[in-house]
């Protein structure tokens, strides 16, 4: 059977520099005295602490919980004592501390109770998700996405293809060609439970093409399977980022995934190989996630590929490998195109983690004027024009920078490698990423100061009409009242003085208006106006006078209105 | 920065490749001119390379570390071969000056200049001083002897002439002046081909060898990919297909396509001028717009316009229209759909 393989823009072939270390078979590495295991390794919501310092932890025993639908557990990759749970220096691009706890290995390496599913081919998909959630898988390739939320095809009932991505298309690294070689059977194995969770239509294996041996492996451990493996094994074309998810479906399927968008949309779900292996493992054998396969390699002494206990400090495992050579400067945790440049060596392993790689020190040059000669633009596999996003990134013009879809830009490093002006040109689209997060949020904090705004003025409006509409109902309700006593009183009268020796009924409202009348009246006889205070004798005398002179032209005017008001 | 270095292409040999390429056509030009050409690279390289650093010094950036980029030698080396050659020293002062300090260097220096810089010199000393402009010298061969490197030295610097000899004697009409004055006069295309020694086969005589070794200095660029394909093929392509119809629809009064392509600085324009990464567009739709533009705009300057040749003015003014044609033709990324 052969598949019809399509291609991306641009791309670039890079010298592999696998052979330093594709050789070298995997090998068990060193029990470090010390793990730390960071509590962030996948994105998503980090796990929460489930020990306490001092707590003894078996082997594969849970220490942290899935924080979340998008998180995944931690477990202890050795067993020993919880010596510490605090910040900790992790690899992150920040250079920040993150939350670790720090486990003290007793070197028994004693695992706990290990619970694999009983009957794993007629597991329901929920089950096979749930171990796989359990075990904290995450993708193994470099994202470090939780492998179960990616099992789990969503409001689809099944998926066409499942794609398991061994295209290793990074220089040097060679974990998952190792892995492909040596553990074909568990990765097959670990494709067709997967496979079963999101009821994918195919599976389909990528290889890049240099990496025969590992393809043969696979084919044998297919035949080894008989006919219950139907699964596709694709050979493609080594072109650096053949292994970025969206490149690879599109290289083996044909199909576009929607910028911003996820591959299930269009039918495809995308694992890694080594996380397919893992998954065989979680399910078949109930172990989590607590090593994995790392290839340290470049400048040290002997290159190889390390099975490593997650939480091991990077330096013991180039200690392993003979240490970095004099000629090391500059460590890596990934490979050297996307690598995360390391700058101790304390740091520890994490689930991501699929290389640790010493490159010489290269003659440094200062970047030079960009003059747009587009080689960027022909490298680019997402097809942007990378010369214009530098310049707006550079000017700061982060509209104009999303204008040319920044966002779409996978950090491949593919301009960075060919500018012959030697910008880097990726660290801009970073700062600019960044950036513009930063805005986002700076954005949504005003948008929210302004809604609370917004709903205090409603709030307040709200009250003021309640209030008024209280006031109305009362006012209502006394008018009512008043209406009855009157009619009741008419009654009365009426009925011919049978409640003649009953006490006057006073309005209370009338009665309230005279008292406060009374009142008003009362202050302002109490208020004196303030210049008639201490007067002399002569002064005062000559007001008398005055109040007499007035009191008596009121009588008099009072006299002659009478007539009239009288009449 | 990356730790892998796909192609040890740098900037600074980016410059120097444009000017190897200019070598066998400069080399030509000596020949079959004298030392004119010579005389007007050397002056302008030194000139820029001088103006350059001084400019540098001014921003207060370090020479040492930008005049290795060779942005300023090769701006300096496509003036000079703009240029009539055999200019006199101040005139080459001047047009680097413009093209170096103006043009460059106060909009920041390179890769920031809106404009070519050398075709900002050029159409400064185009419009200030356009006698001196029209001083072409014939090829040696119509000319029938040739100037010594001292009395070239001498006119370059001191405006001497050897004794007995005019200035006009040594000068001759451009093979775009000869035809654009006649066809003035209402002869036919045909009529002013014969009636002057200027033209050879089909472009101006000699000027078709160094056109040729321009050319094949700009194939050999786009071989070793130091420039694209899409600017000059769109340039040349648009002006023969242009000079084609005009010359289909009248004879007589239009010449045909290979005399535009071998006359003037068409090739030069198109492999070595147009193609100007900094000013040009940018994408590969961008920029077959852009030299469709530039290719339309020369053949309507020299034709219709008001100047013989019009490489300078229709790249200035494509220069304008670049940031536009690159908001327009952005290419498809990956993930979007085919109409956005």
């Amino acid at each position: 059977m052969s598949r019809t393989l399509h291609t991306f823009h641009g791309g670039l072939h890079l010298p592999d520099q696998k052979a330093l270390s594709n050789g070298a078979a995997i090998r068990q590495g060193p029990l470090p005295a010390q793990l730390i295991v960071p509590l962030q390794q996948h994105i998503g919501a980090p796990a929460q602490v489930a020990v306490q310092v001092g707590d003894k932890v078996l082997k594969g025993q849970l220490i942290g919980e899935a924080g979340g639908m998008v998180s995944a557990p931690v477990h202890a990759p050795s067993s020993g004592t919880v010596s510490a749970i605090g910040p900790h220096a992790v690899p992150h691009p920040s250079g920040l501390d993150a939350l670790c706890i720090t486990i003290v290995t007793d070197g028994d390496e004693s695992w706990c109770e290990l619970h694999p599913l009983e009957n794993p081919w007629e597991a329901d998909p929920v089950e096979l998700r749930a171990k796989v959630r359990e075990a904290g898988i995450v993708g193994l390739g470099g994202a470090g996405f939780p492998s179960h939320v990616k099992l789990n095809p969503g409001a689809r009932t099944a998926v066409d293809t499942l794609l398991l991505n061994g295209a290793e298309c990074e220089p040097y690294i060679t974990c998952d060609d190792r892995l492909m070689r040596e553990r074909a059977d568990e990765i097959l194995l670990g494709a067709r439970l997967m496979r079963r969770a999101i009821n994918a239509g195919e599976c389909v294996i990528a290889i890049e093409d240099n990496k025969p041996e590992a393809i043969a492996a696979l084919h044998e451990a297919k035949r080894a399977a008989g006919r219950l493996c139907d699964i596709e094994i694709v050979t493609v074309p080594t072109r650096y980022p053949t292994g970025g998810e969206k490149q690879l479906i599109r290289v083996v399927t044909g199909k576009e995934v929607r910028s911003g968008g996820l591959p299930i949309e269009i039918g495809v779900v995308c694992h890694n190989v080594a996380t397919a292996a893992a998954v065989y493992r979680a399910i078949v054998h109930g172990e989590p996630l607590i090593s994995r396969v790392v290839t340290v390699t470049g400048e040290v002494g002997t290159p190889g590929n390390i099975q490593a206990l997650i939480g091991t400090p990077v330096g013991e495992l180039l200690a392993a490998c003979g240490g970095a050579k004099s000629s090391a400067s500059r460590l890596l945790m990934g490979g050297p195109m996307m690598g995360l440049p390391l700058t101790r060596t304390d740091l520890p392993l994490v689930k991501t983690g699929n290389c640790l790689l010493e490159l010489p020190a290269e003659a440094h040059h200062t970047p030079k004027p960009c003059i747009r000669c587009g080689e960027c633009m022909a490298a680019c596999p997402a097809n942007l024009l990378p010369q214009q996003l530098y310049w707006y990134a550079r000017a700061k013009d982060f509209d104009k920078a999303q204008d040319y879809n920044l966002f779409d830009c996978i950090e491949c490093g593919c301009c960075n490698a060919v500018c012959p002006s030697e910008i880097p040109l990726v660290s801009y689209y970073r700062f600019a990423k960044t950036a513009i997060w930063g805005q986002e949020r700076e954005r949504k904090k005003a948008d929210k100061a302004r809604e609370r705004h917004e709903f205090r003025e409603f709030r307040k409006e709200r009250e003021k009409q309640e209030r008024a509409e209280a006031l109305a109902k009362k006012k209502a309700a006394l008018d009512t009242d008043a209406l009855k006593k009157k009619l009741a009183e008419e009654k009365a009268a009426a009925e011919g003085g049978t409640a003649e020796g009953a006490t006057p009924a006073v309005d209370p409202k009338q009665a309230a208006i005279q008292a406060a009348l009374e009142r008003a009246k009362a202050k302002k006889a109490a208020a004196q106006p303030k210049n008639t205070d201490h007067l002399t004798a002569d002064q005062q005398r000559q007001i008398d006078e005055a109040e007499e002179r007035r009191a008596a032209a009121k009588a008099l005017a009072d006299d002659s209105q009478t007539p009239e008001g009288s009449a | 920065m990356s730790a892998l270095q796909a192609n040890a292409r740098d900037t600074g040999q980016v410059m120097l490749k444009v000017v190897y390429a200019l070598i066998p056509a400069v080399l030509a030009h000596y020949w079959l001119f004298g030392w004119g050409i010579v005389l007007n690279v050397a002056l302008a390289a030194i000139f820029a390379l001088g103006f350059e650093a001084l400019s540098l010094l001014a921003r207060g950036r370090d020479p040492r570390h930008t005049l290795i980029d060779n942005s300023a030698l090769l701006s300096g080396v496509l003036l000079a071969i703009a240029l009539p050659p055999m200019s006199q020293w101040w005139l080459l002062l001047v047009g680097t000056f413009f093209t170096i300090v103006v043009a460059k260097q106060l909009y920041g220096g390179l890769g920031f200049n809106p404009f070519n810089p050398a075709m900002v010199g050029y159409v400064v000393l185009l419009i200030s001083f356009p006698v001196d402009m029209t001083h072409w010298l014939p090829p040696i061969a119509l000319r029938g002897e040739s100037l010594s490197l001292i009395d070239a030295l001498s006119y370059v610097f001191g405006g001497q002439l050897p004794n007995g000899m005019q200035l006009d004697a040594l000068t001759m009409a451009t093979p775009l002046d000869v035809i654009r004055t006649q066809i003035g006069l209402h002869h036919t295309v045909g009529e002013a081909m014969s009636s002057s020694p200027v033209f050879g086969l089909f472009g101006g005589k000699q000027w078709e060898i160094f056109n040729g070794l321009i050319l094949l200095g700009g194939l050999w660029m786009v071989w070793a990919k130091v420039i694209r394909w899409h600017i000059p093929v769109a340039v040349l392509g648009t002006l023969m297909l242009v000079a084609l119809s005009f010359h289909l629809y009248d004879a007589d009064r239009f010449a045909g396509p290979l005399f535009h392509l071998f006359s003037g600085g068409a090739i030069f324009g198109a492999f070595f001028i147009a193609t100007d990464p900094v000013s040009a567009a940018t994408s590969d739709r961008g920029r077959l717009i852009f030299g469709f533009g530039v290719g339309l705009l020369e053949y309507i300057i020299r034709v219709f316009g008001g100047y013989p040749d019009g490489i300078a003015f229709s790249v200035l003014l494509m220069n304008m229209a670049a940031p536009t044609i690159d908001y327009y033709t952005k290419p498809r990324t990956f993930g979007h759909g085919a109409k956005e």
